[in-house]
């Protein structure tokens, strides 16, 4: 059991905090603090010229192996760039989707072929991805997707149809993986296949969700017709599940000490407000702010034993329990500051309808607990893989 | 960077484990509630001369294993997990008071028969009106030939096995810790009739006791007491993380086996959200747990303040005490009728949680203690 960081993993640290401090300036300045989770939809184009900047000083995929432009980087060091990243006020990554689902899962399961098509420009932060998993249909069930994938008689192109929806950045992103069914007699997850599909074209429409922020990060994506190259599908016909499945494993927290960085910012804000407008003294608050503390600092525990597991690949305990330990613990903390604000949670900056950074964190943290797997879904998880209790039996599909 | 066991620490481990399950099941801790002392003291001798985790915290030059508080909760976990009636607790409580008396041959002497399996209580408390400094109940009066010695401590975790003890007493507005024999005039200690009876309690009665100089072990421990009782706590948690472990695996187990309306309840959402909800609640305090002992074994060599060493302890003593209460709570339930009946062991855990959830603050105080430090004019976590 080891606390601290090496002197080689704090040397590294200061590289990349100096190069940041260095370069998140200018006229980048105007985006630090900006575009993360419930304020993604801002600075895009800024943002899109910063992830040039991050790959010209080499910092974008460090994960990746080097013959690819990474820099082969341990999950300490990934985990340290997280921090340092969040700790300069980086704005959110609008390459984050190609960088750590889209380039692992070709690294994994791609082509020779896509490996070289697709790789360099995510690691140039020049090419956008955006994901198409969730269905109007198909939400928790996530293997009900009915999006279909038709090879046309030329055998050259698939022809895909169907609507994915919750896609952020979509309108921003150059390209889509699309988990799509290739066989339309098979149900579930058989028969289903995973597509690198280009956004602009004529097949590809985009619709903006308004959410109850008033805002819109999220698109429902609908596909008619739409062409993929017969070279763009990953693996074979009937493989999309596994896939779809590998790439959600590539995930292994190491951007949970940037997110919790993010998170002490906003609890050091109500612990400030608290203290200055006397609520601090209020006995039951006091219970909560204390709890909320006690909480941010169990997910840096559990994070941290979570990265120190094995590297087998298999979801340790540890693992299974960090969503639904972070998103309720974010949405208390969003209720918690309206609390603490109490009749002044109400008022807003200015009109029509643009809320302060708290109304914005209480109003969106309602979604933390609903996507990337409900709350209800995480604990079906943990009970079935952690506790080994059976699955419910399932209707027909 | 590595928040992970070593190889000797899982060898440790298991070693914990394999013994426990074949010297420590149900049976044994049943027989020892129903004894006077509430102690199983062949199986405490048993531990003594064969695994030796009464020396875990006796530094290696008075013959202990010099290890440290990562070791000792890996230990408590597994014993709280087991409800192992052996006053292993307390004779870890009693090392790490010594250790703050770093040169004293009489400290190398006591630390030295710690390790020997002799049972030394530290009497710390009459937990009146709360626990720490404003709770203790004995008054130390300098007199000619030393000191005198009244008053009354609680809820020493020996039970009535010691046969010396540690009491720390005031002297004036400051506090006093010295060394006693059981069997010295004056002295009477006896075990309190608790709930929870699968961890004996001693209370201790003192009238006149004469000490004599060489016998206070220090005059000025106020600091050191603060110091002790948040080890203590993180030893508290590790029994509690297990005391929660065990609450589940036994309701998991249970709802595997219960069939009703032609299924497991296992299978049942309802049923499976609970014991999520438990799984989440242990492993959270066992992540605090391992980061608050790794605090602790800094703060015994200096290297993390002592306000470092406080909340850590504080954010445990909330965590894993709030964990072991609702999984034990929470099991009961999952047990459905059964939970409520004697036979089934999800009872005993249950009171158990109940009595460590007490013991050194509430939950809700050590959140008082965090909040002051965050809200506070003052306090050292102050935005």
């Amino acid at each position: 059991m080891q606390l601290k960081f090496t002197e080689a993993d704090e040397q590294f640290r200061g590289e990349v905090s100096d190069w940041l401090i260095d370069n998140l300036a200018g006229d980048f300045s105007s985006i630090r603090h900006r575009g993360g989770p419930g304020d993604e939809h801002v600075f895009v184009q800024e943002r899109k010229a910063w992830e040039g900047r991050l790959a010209e000083g080499g910092w974008t995929c460090i994960g990746w192996p080097e013959a690819w432009g990474g820099k082969s980087a341990t999950i300490e060091q990934q985990v340290i760039f997280n921090e340092e990243y969040a700790r300069a006020g980086g704005p959110g990554r609008v390459g984050h989707i190609g960088e750590t689902l889209t380039g692992p899962t070709l690294l994994a399961f791609g082509s020779e072929a896509q490996k070289q098509r697709y790789l360099p420009g995510i690691r140039a932060g020049k090419e956008l991805w955006c994901q198409g998993y969730s269905e109007p249909g198909a939400g928790s069930d996530l293997s009900a997707v009915r999006t279909r994938a038709v090879l046309d008689e030329s055998g050259q192109s698939w022809r895909i149809t169907g609507q994915k929806v919750w896609t952020s950045l979509a309108h921003e992103s150059d390209f889509v993986f699309v988990l799509a069914r290739t066989d339309l007699a098979e149900k579930g997850h058989k028969g289903l296949g995973f597509f690198l599909v280009p956004m602009n074209q004529p097949g590809v429409t985009i619709r903006p969700i308004t959410q109850l922020t008033g805002t819109a990060e999220f698109n429902e994506v609908f596909f008619d017709d739409a062409l993929c190259s017969s070279n763009d599908i990953v693996g074979e016909p009937g493989q999309g599940w596994k896939i779809a499945m590998g790439l959600l494993g590539f995930e292994r927290g190491v951007s949970t000490l940037g997110q919790q960085m993010l998170f002490q910012t906003e609890l050091d804000e109500v612990v400030r407000i608290a203290r200055h407008n006397g609520t601090g003294q209020n006995p039951a608050i006091r219970q909560r702010i204390a709890e909320a503390h006690i909480g941010l600092r169990t997910l840096r525990y559990n994070s941290l034993r979570m990265l120190s597991g094995g590297d087998d690949g298999s979801l340790s305990r540890e693992a299974m329990i960090y969503k639904l330990c972070w998103s309720s613990w974010h949405r208390n903390l969003g209720k918690l500051a309206m609390d603490v604000l109490g009749p002044d949670a109400e008022i807003m900056d200015d009109g029509p309808y643009s809320l302060t950074r708290l109304q914005s964190l209480f109003l969106f943290t309602r979604a933390d607990t609903i996507y990337g797997g409900t709350n209800q879904i995480q604990r079906n998880i943990i009970a079935e893989r952690a506790l080994g209790m059976p699955r419910e039996p399932r209707g027909e599909s | 960077m590595n928040f992970s066991f070593t190889d000797e620490q899982l060898m440790l481990k298991d070693s914990v484990e394999g013994f426990l399950t074949e010297n420590a099941d149900s049976g044994i801790v049943r027989q020892a509630m129903a004894s006077e002392s509430g102690v199983d003291e062949n199986l405490w001798q048993k531990i003594c001369a064969e695994m030796y985790w009464q020396a875990i915290l006796v530094p290696e030059e008075c013959g202990g294993l010099g290890l440290g508080l990562v070791e000792a909760v890996i230990v408590l976990e597994q014993m709280g997990r087991f409800l192992t009636p052996v006053p292993l607790a307390a004779g870890i409580q009693s090392a790490l008071a010594l250790r703050t008396l770093a040169d004293q041959l009489q400290a190398h002497t006591l630390l030295a028969g710690l390790a020997e399996g002799r049972l030394l209580g530290l009497a710390h408390t009459a937990a009146r009106p709360s626990w720490g400094a404003s709770g203790v109940g004995v008054i130390a009066n300098s007199t000619v030939n030393g000191w005198s010695l009244s008053g009354e401590a609680r809820f020493i975790a020996t039970g009535d096995l010691a046969t010396e003890l540690l009491v720390v007493a005031k002297i004036g507005s400051d506090l006093g810790l010295f060394r006693l024999a059981a069997d010295q005039t004056g002295v009477a200690l006896s075990k309190m009739p608790t709930m929870d009876q699968t961890r004996p309690m001693g209370v201790l009665q003192l009238h006149d006791v004469t000490v004599d100089p060489e016998s206070c072990l220090s005059l000025d421990w106020a600091e050191q007491l603060e110091a002790v009782l948040d080890y203590s706590r993180i030893a508290l948690g590790a029994e509690q993380v297990g005391c929660a472990q065990a609450s589940l695996d036994q309701s998991v187990a249970y709802v595997s086996e219960r069939v009703q309306f032609g299924r497991t309840i296992a299978s049942y959402q309802a049923i499976k959200h609970k014991a999520a909800d438990m799984m989440l609640k242990v492993e959270s305090a066992r992540s605090l747990l391992y980061y608050a002992a790794c605090v602790g074994d800094e703060a015994l060599t200096d290297a993390a303040s002592s306000e470092d060493l406080q909340e850590a302890a504080a954010m445990l003593a909330s965590s894993a005490g709030d964990a072991a209460f609702f999984c034990a709570g929470t099991g009961i339930q999952l047990h459905g009728g059964v939970g409520i009946t004697e036979e089934y062991d999800i009872q005993l855990y249950f009171k158990r949680a109940r009595s460590m959830e007490a013991y050194l603050g509430r939950p809700d105080e050590q959140r008082e203690v965090l909040a002051a430090m965050l809200l506070d004019q003052g306090g050292s976590h102050a935005a």
